[in-house]
């Protein structure tokens, strides 16, 4: 992939950034003539220091540059660091919003991961582009002109010089840069493998301790930590080495002038103020260019994360439903749903094939049949999550696929086998998606989701703060929350995913009852594994191989009594 | 990423005054992450403490560090020299003297030119890699303390930010703030001293800018980033918890229309958190500026001062220029210490790791590479597979001795557990014997105390009372790798690593065949999905085992505790997850596939398939209420016969069902 210094998406993607990235770059032009201006009142100070004297207004002169100087470097901080922060804001906030309409399909598995460090810890890498790199490469397009303007009034002869080598900074520093940027690229790849190999080491220590592995495995991450050291120094060289040679090329170059202007001076044929001027100023125009080329490397990591950042938000579908929201048919819950010759594949394996299925209002349903079968595929249509390979979903005659998916959720219960819970408090993740909901109308889910006795056991009740994914609850708890969440939502469909699955007889029939209640008069299609859900159903469907098939239902209590 | 190239102020070929030098000072604390995304409460270790305890490990390595601060500081020093040298050549040449007077600072200006990037280019490398072989140790020691650590290990996020983040604070603590900062101040004094010999006036002069731009600039630089630090944690933190949340729990909060709110929330904090940024960056660039300022009106200074002491106008144009160039050397620091700052929060958690170490001894990494059956990163292919070891016992290569399940009958007599002092027991005087060959299930309702029974043999929970023995001994004289051998199996939470299927069996016994394999995969029901897989045994299994169904997942488990096969099988609800039918067909064959010598202890909360055990405990609320055969216990009446009625017919009545 071909990298440029500056990302042009950027001005496109952050509008906000515009103004200040122009500032940056007036800032670069001031900086660069008060570069030519101090070093003038320095040479002119030194030059009448030579005879003893002080030359008090080069003196003065020399203080205000740096007065303003000392500023400029105030004022060209400060605004590179806005732009930075304007800018991880705004990605960030559109690297979340491409989640949300990504969907959770797109989001699932390890993709999740990989995007929460993006928007965290990845983006952050930009802090050091924007402050190190960018006010860098502004200078170094203005700094080089200046200081060569300003030798060129003093002494021609020198500016020629500087003008013929300070092309060979940028030609040595891509030559050389090319590899590094490779270096780098396997470098980040590599660092995240890294990262999920911890973690995910380190999330089954308690396996590797019942095998007791987990010392063994020490080994393995010593290896892994010294294959990343060796790729590390393999990057170094190459970009140290790259960093040598520009300082050997500014070096000669710097000599090349210096040479002729020493021996005119032992001639007499210059004088000493325009000597040290020359001197001053000469390494000043092949500074900026070195700097921005090491720090170029440095800030790659910046880059890459705003490639990945922007590669994410262009794979995302455009969001459509913001403007044809109001146009979108929105289903009624209590109408009719059908599957019409729906087939759902995914890369490996089809989870359903061709299924036609109608379930009429107030039907309570449950769903055989063994695990991996598609029975989750099921509810994974009807949310919207999943959309049919061939055939289609309807819903009171609506096409899922055209219908305001989120009118329809809100018409939507759902207990998933896992219930995703928020590093929020337990209230809050209960009233998810209402948070406006009244306190009785809260206290009426807890209860019905028989979640109370959980609540008097937690040391601040409902206002309990979970930890980073609902850490501290059992499953047992997690799955009471997921009922209250359905209770409080009081929806006209309800899809549970094996409500119980993690369940004892107890606590099930603790659930059960809870169940029961929830699906009482709504529409319900249950997956249930566990033979206790079955008493409540009307139909019967079991999924085999991506097949349904009708049963015929026994009444439960016949066989229970 | 520290393993950039760290960000260097660069060479300063000459005239480092009118450079715009200032900008290759590390961006302020706003700017740089001061605190990594998991931002937790640091434990109580002092940030010091913390270096001091950092910097033991460092030994090893103390002298390939010594080396690469005094290349660090010969660099350094190169360059100040340089352009001292150049002035002094260039207005001695405008004295016309004779050109051999001039021959020896010619020479001295090239060697220096080269000398300093061929100085710069060892000590980068020299550094790193010291540093880097440091870190390789550091990571494996972290991850070693937390393996050893009976308590439960942290996850997700915040097991990442320690062993990635955390452990790079340790390199930037050497490579950014150390090196470079004994070598400002080591070229700070020589710098004085060169002074004191032209001009002592001058010499303090330069002094007290060194003074300032090396001790009181940096000391501000802490103060400010520490409060940059402190108001910008919370933010970061739980910006970093939206984005689990949002990324992790996005199918809940689509499902209840909670993902707008939830990105508005979102995105709010990630506004605020930027207009903190800008704020806080404002303040931290200003301590730059007057950084600039200090290396100017310092050299200004010099000038005059040295004007007024009658110095020979050559040497006052040397004291101008070297001072600037030793300025901004010490400029440095004030990076360094922002570094520093920055770094504390990471050091001292990777301290109080490594603090762990010395407590509980761990065998040092190395030792621990004997029996290394082991996880291969990123779903590599396994070893191959070696030839089975005879016999059905335990013939674990690695072991000093063959394992035989004789020698190992379990005994708990009157075994209390409480997990909080003054809280109910979680097992209350519980007494069971489980000789070879026996097969036990306990049973009972959620919270009656079966996982911890299971925790009780497997050495993860101390019994506070009563004692519990194997072959024997008491539990606690095991060492800790030897129990796992001994007692073992599926228990709760079985772990599925992002690995291939064979990678995460052969975790139950390293270096077994494809046969047995085959064996443990078939007893637990997943060899018809292996062998459909078109990677097969080398299918890699996603994060957390994400691509696996809940019953794939569990079979997974199953399989490898077979496979496993210790002595003494501890199967914590085998069959969690999966459908009656299956469930059954399961258990049956995994107890099937254990030798007759081994002993069982099977955890579940179904009644089913019992009928063939030794023994049934019930357990409820800690005590044993109930125990005896499964035909006695549905005679009796109780808990035991009460489910069993409710399940049967539930059962009866769903398989009825099955066309």
């Amino acid at each position: 992939m071909n990298r440029r210094p500056f990302d042009p998406r950027l001005l496109r993607r952050v509008p906000a950034a515009r103004r200040d990235l122009a500032l940056l770059a007036l800032l670069g032009v001031i900086a660069a003539g008060l570069v030519v201006a101090q070093a003038t009142a320095l040479a002119a100070l030194l030059a009448t220091a030579f005879d003893g004297r002080l030359d008090r207004p080069a003196l003065a002169g020399f203080a205000a540059t740096v007065a303003a100087r000392a500023l400029l470097v105030w004022a060209q901080g400060t605004v590179a660091a806005r732009v930075a922060a304007t800018v991880k804001a705004a990605l960030r906030s559109d690297l979340l919003a491409a989640v949300g309409r990504h969907g959770p399909g797109w989001v699932a598995g390890q993709r999740a991961g990989q995007l929460a460090t993006l928007a965290g810890r990845g983006l952050d890498a930009l802090d050091a582009y924007f402050t190190g790199y960018l006010p860098q490469l502004v200078l170094s397009v203005t700094v080089p002109l200046a200081v060569v303007a300003r030798i060129g009034l003093a002494d021609w002869s020198s500016a020629v010089i500087i003008v013929l080598t300070l092309p060979l900074i940028p030609i040595f520093g891509a030559l050389l840069g090319w590899q590094a940027q490779a270096a780098t690229e396997r470098q980040w790849r590599r660092l995240s493998l890294l990262g999920g190999h911890f973690l995910d080491m380190v999330a089954g220590l308690p396996t590797l301790r019942a095998f007791g592995r987990a010392r063994a495995q020490v080994d393995v991450v010593r290896r892994m930590a010294d294959g990343h050291r060796a790729a590390t120094m393999r990057t170094l060289r190459i970009a140290f080495l790259s960093a040598l040679v520009l300082e050997l090329v500014a070096t000669l170059s710097v000599a090349l002038v210096a040479v002729p202007v020493g021996i005119r001076l032992l001639g007499g044929g210059l004088a000493l103020q325009t000597a040290l001027l020359v001197l001053l100023l000469t390494p000043e125009a092949y500074l900026p260019l070195r700097a921005a080329g090491s720090r170029f490397h440095a800030s790659m990591e910046g880059l890459t994360a705003l490639n990945d950042a922007f590669a994410v938000q262009e794979g995302a579908p455009a969001p459509t439903r913001d403007g044809a929201a109001g146009a979108r048919p929105v289903p009624d819950g209590r109408g009719e749903i059908r599957f019409e010759a729906v087939t759902v594949a995914y890369e490996r394996t089809t989870a359903l094939r061709d299924v036609t299925l109608t379930v009429r209002p107030g039907e309570r349903i449950a769903v055989i049949g063994p695990s991996g079968a598609g029975k989750s595929t099921l509810l994974g249509l009807l949310l919207g999550f999943v959309t049919p390979t061939s055939g289609r979903v309807t819903v009171d005659g609506v096409d899922l696929a055209d219908a305001d998916l989120d009118a329809w959720r809100r018409q939507l219960a759902w207990v998933p086998q896992r219930a995703h819970l928020f590093a929020a408090s337990l209230a809050d993740n209960i009233r998810l998606g209402a948070p406006d909901t009244p306190d009785a109308a809260l206290s009426a889910a807890v209860r019905d989701a028989a979640l109370d006795e959980v609540v008097a056991g937690l040391p601040e009740g409902l206002g309990t703060v979970l930890g980073e994914r609902g850490h501290g609850l059992s499953s047992g708890q997690r799955q009471r929350v997921a009922l209250a969440r359905a209770f409080l939502r009081d929806a006209p469909v309800v899809l549970l995913d094996e409500p119980t699955a993690r369940l004892d007889s107890a606590s099930e029939a603790v659930v059960l009852a809870a169940t029961r209640r929830l699906v009482a008069g709504r529409t319900a299609l249950l997956v249930a594994h566990r033979p206790a859900l079955l008493e409540n159903a009307d139909r019967i469907l079991r999924i085999e191989d991506g097949r349904v098939t009708e049963l015929v239902p026994t009444p439960a209590g016949e066989a229970t009594r | 990423m520290s393993t950039a190239p760290r960000r260097r102020r660069p060479d300063r070929t000459g005239g480092a005054v009118t450079g715009p030098a200032e900008f290759d000072v590390a961006g302020p604390a706003a700017v740089d992450p001061p605190v990594r995304t998991a931002d937790r409460p640091a434990p109580p270790v002092r940030a010091g403490a913390a270096e001091r305890a950092v910097l033991r490990l460092a030994r090893p390595y103390l002298g390939r560090l010594v080396g690469a601060g005094l290349l660090a500081a010969a660099t350094e020093f190169a360059g100040l020299a340089l352009m001292a040298t150049a002035t002094w050549l260039l207005m001695s040449a405008a004295g016309r003297p004779p050109l051999d007077r001039l021959t020896v600072a010619i020479v001295a200006v090239r060697a220096l030119a080269i000398s300093r990037g061929v100085l710069r280019y060892t000590e980068r490398l020299a550094g790193h890699d010291a540093v880097l072989r440091m870190i390789t140790d550091v990571r494996a020691r972290v991850f070693a303390t937390l393996a050893a650590r009976r308590a439960r290990a942290p996850r997700s996020g915040d097991a990442l930010s320690r062993l990635v983040s955390d452990v790079e604070a340790v390199q930037d603590l050497l490579l950014r703030v150390l090196v470079p900062g004994a070598a400002a101040v080591l070229v700070s004094v020589v710098a004085v001293g060169g002074a004191v010999l032209i001009s002592p006036p001058a010499a303090a002069v330069l002094a007290a800018g060194l003074l300032v731009a090396g001790l009181a600039l940096p000391v501000l630089a802490t103060a400010l980033t520490r409060r940059s630090a402190a108001e910008l944690a919370p933010l970061r933190g739980a910006l970093a918890a939206d984005a689990v949340d949002l990324t992790h729990g996005a199918a809940d909060l689509a499902a209840f229309g909670a993902t707008d709110s939830a990105l508005d929330a979102a995105t709010g904090r990630a506004r605020r958190l930027a207009r903190l940024e800008r704020r806080l960056a404002a303040a931290g660039f200003a301590v730059d500026a007057v950084g600039t300022l200090v290396a100017g009106l310092t050299a200004g200074a010099v000038v005059l001062v040295a004007l007024a002491a009658d110095v020979p106008g050559v040497l006052v144009g040397v004291l101008a220029v070297g001072t600037l160039s030793a300025v901004e050397i010490a400029l440095a620091l004030v990076g360094a210490a922002r570094q520093r700052t920055q770094l504390g929060a990471g050091l001292t958690r990777v301290a109080a790791l490594l603090g762990d170490t010395t407590t509980a001894p761990t065998t040092p990494p190395a030792d621990a590479t004997a029996t290394a059956p082991t996880i291969p990163p990123g779903g590599a292919t396994a070893a191959a597979p070696s030839a089975p070891p005879a016999g059905t016992g335990r013939a674990d290569e690695g072991g000093p001795e063959a394992i035989r399940a004789e020698a190992y009958e379990v005994r708990l007599d009157e075994v209390t557990v409480r997990y909080r002092a003054g809280a109910a027991p979680a097992l209350d005087r519980v007494t069971l014997d489980l000789p070879p060959g026996r097969r036990v299930a306990v049973v009972g309702p959620s919270g009656a105390g079966k996982s911890t029974l299971a925790a009780v043999l497997t050495g993860a929970v101390r019994p506070e009372g009563g004692r519990a023995t194997v072959g024997g001994r008491d539990l606690a004289a095991y060492a800790e790798d030897e129990l796992p051998r001994v007692v073992g199996g599926l228990l709760a939470e079985a772990y599925v690593f992002h690995a291939t299927v064979r990678e995460n069996l052969l975790l139950g016994r390293p270096g077994a065949g494809e046969e047995e394999l085959a064996g443990a995969a078939a007893a637990a029901g997943l060899l018809d999905w292996v062998r459909a897989q078109p990677a097969g045994w080398d299918t890699v299994v996603g994060e957390e085992g994400g691509q696996l169904s809940g019953g794939q997942r569990q079979r997974l488990a199953l399989a490898r505790a077979l496979l496993a096969a210790p002595p003494v099988l501890v199967l914590d609800e085998p069959t969690e997850g999966l459908d009656p039918s299956a469930a059954d067909a399961v258990l049956a064959s995994a107890l099937a596939a254990t030798p007759a010598a081994h002993s069982v202890l099977l955890i579940s909360h179904r009644l089913t398939g019992l009928v063939g055990l030794d023994e049934i405990v019930v357990l409820d609320a800690g005590r044993v209420v109930q125990r005896g055969r499964h035909a006695d216990l549905v005679a009796a009446p109780g808990w035991y016969r009460d489910q069993w009625l409710l399940q049967e017919a539930a059962e009866r009545g769903y398989l009825a069902l099955t066309p």
